[in-house]
């Protein structure tokens, strides 16, 4: 099977995405949205015509002096301007719509306001995480007790390994993305950011199963004397049309929602994409090649040389 | 075959009457209306952080019900239709300071400086006046309205204000009527009040003076004499909880636990419309393309996927509609895990709890539909699809190695069923862990949606896809009848 033949390949395909993820993190980082850490975002529009933003910015400036504005066509041609600042009570919130209108001079219509105390979006920050890890430790218990009755030549819990491997590889993909998006576009990475790697752990899990369950099978089935890495690159070979097209039909759907959905789910659904594209790739070319690196490396030190496969129930 | 075709058109006939009632549903006046967030229909979504510190531990369970208690009661006034107030107690993973939350959802309300105010205000005790000339004509006119909300409305329409309030108020107390022994509340008022409530009762005597808590009349006793010591009495017909309460309130703040506000959010009706639209037409084009794609590849299979998927969608949307607890996705689990391996008898079990589900209070509430929501729901169609693309493309190996083309049916199913169950196990598990762990509506709005998705999915894999397979099932193999069943365009070696 040639993704097996040529798992190095693949493994410097991923790792050289994977490398460059981290770098642009570690330059860049990624530019945490309000939801996590507290502060005021305020989407405005001006139907009598938008004023210069250099006045209403040295407007802004003496209630918080960190305030930022970024200005932004809707989908309709409307010119708007996006303000993130401190988080502000409702008293403080008159002077900064006076500040936005210019004293009554372009009246600014509020479109979208919010405003997060910090101990609300910390508390976010930690549901996040301890989501992201309580996923995570799930699926390896899950996977443990799927796998439990497969030992020879890989033993079960190595199965949910490699699964977090490459879960982990799924996720940082598009984190890195949206390092490089937020530097030049001001991309965030929010609660919904969140969510949507969380679809992708189980999108990607979900795949990475279905290619293993065939592997499991195929050991049931006993076939022969073949190597386990013959038997994975069967089963590889077996799902790869099913992967493919499983994918192919949910990108197809998050593709269509990136276009039609509207601007509250469109960096949701690019979220989406990237990972679930990365989660693909990893259950064919990284997940199953990873069991017969495992199995290589166990094997290393046998004098026989070439591995067993038994099945022990 | 016979037996399955019938089968098939009742599924079918069920399917569609799902897909009339999800659609009947959406005319206006219909109870059952898709139940839309705030991020789609427009509104103010607040929380609260709930100050519990100076309270006994036994104590926070009630204070906090009666402070939502408080809350609904104004902002009832404030005239919102369909608000949500909620408490929300130690939930996982907050802080110690943010331990006890109050939310509370405004639909449609973008005037939120005026909301927020008459939330957090002190009781609003208001002195207003109603001259007794007024008050001869009003029940003179009285007869002549006939409804009783009118009614009051006019009513309470005909007092003034006289700038004398609940904050002029400096002590309150728990007095007894000397005669009938009724509890009354006795009041204390600053010096400004005692000026202003003099004068008050000097210039209006013979008129009647109505006392407002929170915007209702609890008392409109009539002026005797000017009173220009600064003391005064509320004697409605309290129990002894009640004015017991209210002296509380009044000297201690309007709520029964102080709040801060710590967070606010207003979404525009017009961006919500645009959410709303823009899922749609995703929706709709995301499923076009998807049945072509399915049409093409896997042919006569790919239409049984396409008319499965269409039941899939009508059976999901029902469901959030008719609203789904997270307590019935596990007993549908259980019991359709029973019935597969044990006895199709254990079907029965599904409507029986939710029958029972339905006696539980907001139980079966709908499922709220957010943006992502919307945007789980169209991802949940993508991946609906894998099911029944494991089972054809275990079909086709079937047939590769030979087999007739019922058994590779049935080998198909059967062999696909362990991928289905252990993959779809652990997207069922990331749903539930977002369900619990999501900080806001947002997210557990897609994690619901998910988990609905995904449960519904599987169900109708292995029900529906699998009836209309055998039911359209050509049972004579020939070239033609085998290219129909068989899917893809590339020749593939059967083993590597």
């Amino acid at each position: 099977m040639w993704v097996i033949k040529y798992r190095k390949i693949f493994y410097s395909i991923s790792g050289i995405l994977v490398t460059a993820s981290f770098v642009s993190i570690a330059i860049w980082g990624v530019k945490p949205g309000i939801d996590f850490t507290g502060g005021t975002l305020i989407e405005v529009a001006y139907p009598a015509g938008r004023p210069d933003q250099t006045k209403i910015a040295s407007q802004l400036a003496v209630i918080d002096p960190v305030a930022s504005i970024r200005s932004s066509v809707t989908k309709d041609g409307e010119e708007e301007f996006i303000i993130r600042m401190k988080p502000i009570t409702q008293a403080e919130k008159a002077s900064v719509f006076s500040a936005l209108s210019i004293d009554a001079e372009n009246k600014a219509v509020e479109k979208n306001y919010s405003s997060i105390g910090p101990v609300l979006g910390g508390e976010a920050l930690r549901k996040s995480l301890w989501s992201i890890a309580l996923v995570i430790i799930a699926i390896v218990l899950f996977i443990t007790f799927a796998f439990r009755k497969v030992a020879e030549p890989v033993s079960s819990w190595k199965y949910g390994l490699v699964a977090i491997v490459a879960l982990i590889h799924d996720v940082i993909i598009p984190t890195g993305v949206f390092s490089v998006l937020s530097h030049y576009a001001g991309y965030e990475v929010d609660t919904l950011f969140v969510t949507a790697l969380l679809v992708v752990l189980g999108f990607s899990v979900h795949d990475t199963i279905v290619v293993f369950d065939r592997v499991r099978e195929n050991l049931r089935l006993g076939s022969g004397n073949k190597a386990f890495s013959q038997i994975v690159g069967e089963s590889i070979s077996q799902t790869f049309t099913r992967s493919i097209n499983t994918s192919l039909t949910t990108l197809i759907a998050l593709i269509v929602l990136y276009i039609f959905g509207g601007s509250t789910t469109e960096h949701f659904s690019l979220a989406l994409i990237i990972g679930i594209a990365a989660g693909t790739y990893s259950s064919i070319f990284i997940g199953s090649p990873l069991l017969v690196t495992i199995e290589k490396l166990g094997s290393k030190g046998d004098s026989s040389g070439k591995s067993k496969n038994k099945f022990s129930q | 075959m016979i037996k399955h075709r019938a089968r098939a058109v009742m599924l079918l006939i069920i399917a569609a009457a799902i897909g009339y009632f999800v659609y009947i549903s959406q005319n206006p006046g219909s109870t059952h209306q898709f139940r839309l967030g705030l991020d789609l229909s427009g509104g103010t979504h607040l929380v609260y952080q709930a100050d519990v510190s100076k309270l006994a531990s036994e104590d926070i369970k009630d204070s906090m019900s009666s402070l939502r208690d408080v809350v609904e009661r104004r902002v009832n006034m404030f005239g919102v239709s369909e608000p949500l107030v909620q408490t929300e107690q130690a939930a996982a993973l907050s802080s110690k300071e943010s331990a006890y939350k109050l939310i509370v959802e405004l639909p449609g309300v973008t005037d939120v400086d005026e909301a927020v105010r008459s939330i957090g205000a002190t009781p609003s005790l208001e002195f207003k006046l109603l001259t007794a000339d007024q008050m001869r004509s009003f029940q003179a006119s009285s007869t002549s309205i006939s409804s009783s909300t009118e009614l009051e409305a006019a009513y309470l329409a005909l007092f003034k204000p006289t700038g004398l309030t609940g904050s002029m108020v400096a002590k309150a107390a728990l007095e007894f009527n000397n005669t009938t022994n009724q509890p009354v509340v006795g009041l204390t008022f600053t010096s400004e009040g005692r000026d202003l409530f003099s004068k008050i009762t000097k210039d209006n005597i013979g008129n009647y003076l109505g006392i407002f808590l929170d915007g209702k009349d609890i008392s409109v006793p009539v002026i005797r004499d000017q009173i220009s010591d600064g003391k005064g009495q509320i004697s409605g017909t309290f129990t002894l909880d009640e004015a017991k309460k209210l002296v509380r309130d009044l000297n201690y703040g309007a709520l029964p636990v102080p709040i801060t506000l710590i967070s606010t959010q207003t979404i525009g009706p017009s961006l919500g419309e645009a959410s709303v639209k823009g899922g749609l037409k995703a929706g709709v084009i995301a499923f076009i393309i998807i049945a072509i794609f399915l049409i093409i590849w896997y042919r006569l299979p790919g239409v049984v996927a396409v008319v499965a998927l269409g039941c899939y969608i009508a059976l999901n949307l029902a469901i959030f509609k008719i609203g789904v607890s997270p307590a019935l996705f596990i007993i549908i689990l259980f019991f359709g895990v029973l019935s597969i391996f044990w006895h199709r008898g254990f079907l029965a079990g599904i409507p029986i709890s939710y029958v029972l589900l339905a006696l539980v209070p907001g139980g079966l509430s709908p499922v709220t539909l957010t943006a992502t929501g919307i945007a789980g729901f169209i991802l949940s169609i993508g991946m609906a699809v894998d099911a029944n693309i494991l089972i054809f493309e275990r079909m086709r190996e079937e047939l590769a190695r030979g087999a007739s083309i019922w058994d590779a049916m049935h080998q198909g199913f059967d062999r696909a069923w362990l991928s289905i169950r252990d993959s779809n196990t652990s997207s069922i598990i990331t749903g539930i862990i977002l369900y619990e762990f999501g900080s806001s509506a947002v997210i557990t709005g897609f994690a619901l949606v998910f988990v609905v998705g995904v449960v519904v999915s599987m169900f109708t894999a292995i029900t529906a896809s699998r009836l209309f397979l055998y039911a359209v099932a050509p049972s004579r193999a020939s070239k033609f009848t085998l290219f129909l069943v068989n899917n893809g365009f590339f020749r593939r070696k059967s083993s590597i």
